[in-house]
């Protein structure tokens, strides 16, 4: 026998395949995706690219260090690792099952790629809050 | 008279056309579809890559110069290259999308997806910008 809402009117059924089952997940994906749009493409130009070929002169160790000390930049650098890590986690567990039909292994993978985000998220916690 | 029909007991199961490894291969859209999917790696890479200055530069000086050196070996050129690129098309993929992810509407009129999308590349400029003026005001 099939799933009631398979039965019912159409509208209850495309509610129920449209309800995303873990919202937390889809929100942290979407708030991590945006926060890489907006973010990402600037801090890896300057520090991944112009800094190293010495297009441009970067700070010094000591004025970093007072910027990382500010409880605002904590918090910022935080989201900006943290979200950006689960949004790979969705996004890539995803690439998983489709890319290399991996669809067998769905328990595993998802454990993997959100517990490698929450890890990361945690050292990133660990590392920004603890000594001075 | 025999029909040639064959009756069993149970469901049939229908034929589908096994799907290879490489079908995103096969058309264009396809592969957009996947390097946007990839980008998701390039994204994770320059997490870790800013916790690991975060961590040098609470380690001190000696070890932000360690960072800065590894940094500028070609192995992570050749990285920060290529993740430049993905992060690069994630943002335009993610901007062009955002219309159809939300609905905007201004005195019950639904704002145009051109607006949207133009909204979000002028704030990704304003952005990047203070970003880079506020982390080049510290520098020499």
């Amino acid at each position: 026998m099939p799933p009631s809402w398979v039965v019912g009117n159409p509208t209850v059924r495309w509610e129920a395949m449209a309800r995303p089952k873990t919202p937390l997940l889809w929100f942290l994906f979407s708030m991590g995706g945006t926060v890489a749009a907006f973010l990402i493409p600037v801090h890896l130009f300057l520090f991944g690219l112009a800094l190293p070929l010495g297009w441009i002169q970067g700070p010094s160790q000591a004025s970093l260090l007072g910027l990382v000390r500010h409880p605002l930049v904590r918090l910022y650098l935080f989201v900006l690792i943290s979200l950006p890590l689960f949004h790979w986690a969705h996004r890539f567990r995803y690439t998983l099952y489709d890319g290399l039909k991996l669809k067998h292994l769905t328990e595993l993978i998802a454990v993997l790629c959100y517990g490698s985000a929450l890890a990361g998220a945690a050292v990133a916690a660990y590392t920004l809050w603890s000594a001075p | 008279m025999d029909t040639g029909a064959h009756y069993t007991l149970y469901h049939p199961k229908w034929y589908r056309r096994p799907v290879s490894v490489w079908w995103w291969l096969e058309s264009w859209p396809y592969t957009q579809f996947v390097l946007r999917e990839l980008t998701s790696l390039a994204v994770a890479y320059f997490a870790l890559l800013t916790l690991w200055q975060a961590y040098a530069i609470r380690r001190g000086p000696e070890a932000y110069a360690r960072f800065l050196a590894r940094l500028a070996s070609p192995l992570f050129i050749v990285f920060d290259v290529i993740a430049f690129f993905f992060v690069l098309f994630h943002s335009f993929t993610w901007f062009n999308l955002t219309p159809k992810a939300m609905v905007v509407r201004v005195r019950g009129k639904r704002v145009r997806d051109s607006v949207i999308i133009g909204v979000n590349y002028v704030a990704w400029a304003v952005i990047s910008i203070t970003l880079a003026w506020i982390l080049l005001r510290g520098g020499g």
